[in-house]
């Protein structure tokens, strides 16, 4: 017991509350449906590629990611006898290419970043940026016919030259001198498709960078490039990997393009020079055309791994931004 | 060139009211001038500015003695921002940004187009208005920043640091924590971390735009006290919107106005002067309260 009288009884504790307006919870109810509604639609998705697809990884289990094959015996009937589903070749085909896809956007995309944002005349940055935008709506069969036609030859000659000097490399061999079709040439137009978007992002970013610090290091006598090294490119890192992990995104999921170019074999590759190559979207795409119903599940079935591996990729992600980003904020 | 004592100057007949500030103007030491080897001073001759079409500066001629320190008051809007900025060429980056005449430092216009800019401003250090120091450094790194932007060696890194953060006033403050970041500081020492930054390039000159307005008095005095200690070694120039500052730190002022055009200034004078007997009715007006 306190010694000291006290002269005041204690209240009950208020609940601070204001009654919501009419109007307010009309924009919270529109709001909230928005949002809930991409959730939604992911989630409905995702419960039939696994409604789908159900059956076959039961039957196949961890061999569905583990093995490579895809046969389907039947009988006279068209019943299935027997079939044997593995995706392994074509996961790590998407892994690979789209891995090495963002490997040559990312110095590409930051370096147009910077100069658009830093160095280009103003006449330049606005077309450029309209052109970089437009790149991104560009039609991916488009790219596709583009890439067979034209890049494949230009990427075969430059695959041929690599493997010339640094064939020694495991990664670059190709002792069979079979260089089209190969997961490099589908990396590379995957990687000028996701150049745009990882461009985008960047510049956005460089573009917020904070001016009273742009102007302390100039005031230091720093060159543009030092100013951009100290200012810019820690304000932007965590922009510019978040940028990449959209274009990787945008890679993995990626389907016309890379079956236009990729020359697709059940086999693990990791010769990236090699013309064989695997790819989880475009495998579906070519199946899907003449698959009868039980094929079709099988392939809802890799449809549902490749959605898992998204987003697995995507949490790893924002799981490596946050425990190496966060400095320079 | 020795100290004088102005204490009889309040007496003496003027034509115009002395501001109740001369007696804080002129109760701060006048320092012997030119007594330190530190260059020649910087001068401003016949400076014109623009934005656009906008006429913001018109025709300031203004010298810097080596080793004074010049306070640049005025309202807002005067162009005395503006002015500070040409000195060291960060006017030029904002677009649309023009000038006409000259920035002499050691005899060299440092507009003229052979000039590497980047080593001018190595010379002509600045601080800014919001500190900004750069919080993916600590308080060391960002001390000795200006070295690596502007590729510069240093024989003992530890010393010059130690150095520039007495200097700056600082050193009590963080010396046990030189590996936190920049940002973990109060806004006072932040700023002074700023100043201790520009010191650690070894500037001849050294400009203040408003560099206490976003401060508390207690770290106001800190800073003036620094710019007390500088001044024995470089030049000083400061905007400020506080005439008990330009008072108290400097041994110049220079009253810049804008009458809707361009600004212009209008008087410039041994800062006791300014405030005990301004020569121009607008200053006087200014400095005694009665507008602005």
């Amino acid at each position: 017991m306190s010694t000291t009288e006290t002269t005041y009884v204690i209240p009950e504790k208020r609940v601070i509350t204001t009654k919501p307006r009419f109007s307010d919870k009309v924009f919270r109810g529109v709001v909230t449906g928005g949002g809930l509604s991409s959730l939604i639609i992911l989630g409905l998705i995702f419960g039939f590629l696994l409604y789908q697809g159900f059956d076959i990884i039961k039957s196949q289990g961890f061999d569905f990611i583990t093995t490579s094959s895809w046969d389907i015996a039947y009988d006279e009937a068209g019943n299935v006898i027997s079939s044997e589903f593995g995706l392994s070749a074509m996961l790590i085909g998407t892994i690979l290419c789209s891995f090495i896809a963002v490997l040559i956007a990312v110095p590409v995309s930051v370096a147009t970043a910077l100069y658009l944002t830093f160095y280009a005349p103003h006449w330049i940055k606005k077309s450029m940026v309209t052109i970089i935008d437009l790149m991104a709506a560009f039609p991916s069969i488009l790219f596709g016919i583009w890439a067979y036609f034209i890049l494949m030859p230009s990427g075969v000659y430059w695959a041929k030259l690599i493997n010339h000097y640094l064939g020694f490399i495991p990664a670059f061999a190709n002792k069979d001198r079979y260089f089209e079709g190969s997961p490099f040439i589908a990396s590379l137009i995957l990687a000028i498709m996701i150049i745009p978007i990882i461009t985008s992002i960047s510049r956005e970013i460089f573009s917020q960078a904070p001016l009273d610090r742009i102007q302390a290091a100039y005031a230091l006598g720093a060159t543009r490039w030092a100013m951009i090294k100290a200012v810019v490119i820690p304000h932007g890192r965590n922009g510019v990997i978040g940028g990449a992990m959209l274009g990787l995104g945008r890679a993995m999921g990626e389907t016309v393009a890379v079956y236009t170019v990729l020359n697709l074999v059940f086999a693990i590759n990791w010769k990236i020079l090699f013309g064989v190559g695997g790819n989880v979207a475009s495998l579906i795409l070519t199946k899907f055309g003449e698959a009868s119903a039980y094929e079709i599940k099988g392939l809802m079935a890799a449809g549902l791994v490749l959605f898992i591996l998204t987003l697995i990729v995507n949490f790893a992600s924002d799981q490596l931004v946050r425990r190496f980003g966060g400095k320079g904020k | 060139m020795s100290t004088e004592n102005n204490g009889d100057k309040n007496n003496m007949e003027t034509t115009t009211t002395p501001s109740s500030l001369s007696s804080v103007a002129s109760a701060s030491k006048r320092k012997a001038i030119n007594s330190h080897p530190m260059g020649t001073g910087l001068e401003a001759r016949g400076v014109h500015a623009w934005f656009g079409k906008h006429h913001a500066l018109a025709d300031v001629s203004l010298d810097f003695a080596a080793g004074t320190v010049t306070a640049l008051i005025g309202p807002s809007g005067c162009g005395k921002s503006t002015f500070i900025r040409t000195l060291n060429r960060m006017h030029e980056f904002i677009p649309t940004a023009a000038m006409a005449g000259q920035v002499i430092l050691d005899g060299k216009d440092i507009y003229d187009p052979s000039i590497d800019v980047t080593k001018i401003r190595l010379k002509i250090g600045m601080v800014f208005q919001k500190p900004n120091p750069f919080p993916s450094m600590t308080i060391g790194e960002n001390v000795l920043s200006g070295l690596k932007l502007a590729q510069l060696k240093t024989e003992n890194k530890d010393d010059l640091l130690e150095e520039c953060l007495v200097k700056a006033g600082l050193w009590n403050e963080v010396k046990d924590r030189l590996n936190a970041h920049g940002g973990s500081l109060s806004g006072g020492q932040q700023q002074r971390l700023c100043i201790a930054r520009s010191l650690a390039v070894r500037p001849q000159v050294l400009l203040m735009d408003e560099p206490c307005s976003a401060l508390d008095p207690g770290s106001t005095l800190r800073i003036e006290e620094t710019i007390e200690e500088l001044s024995s070694t470089m030049t000083i120039v400061i905007v400020t919107h506080n005439m008990q500052q330009a008072a108290r730190v400097s041994d110049y002022t220079a009253f810049f106005l804008s009458d809707g055009g361009p600004g212009q200034m209008i008087e410039v004078a041994p800062t006791n002067e300014i405030f005990a007997r301004p020569r121009d009715k607008r200053t006087e007006n200014y400095v005694t309260g009665r507008f602005g």
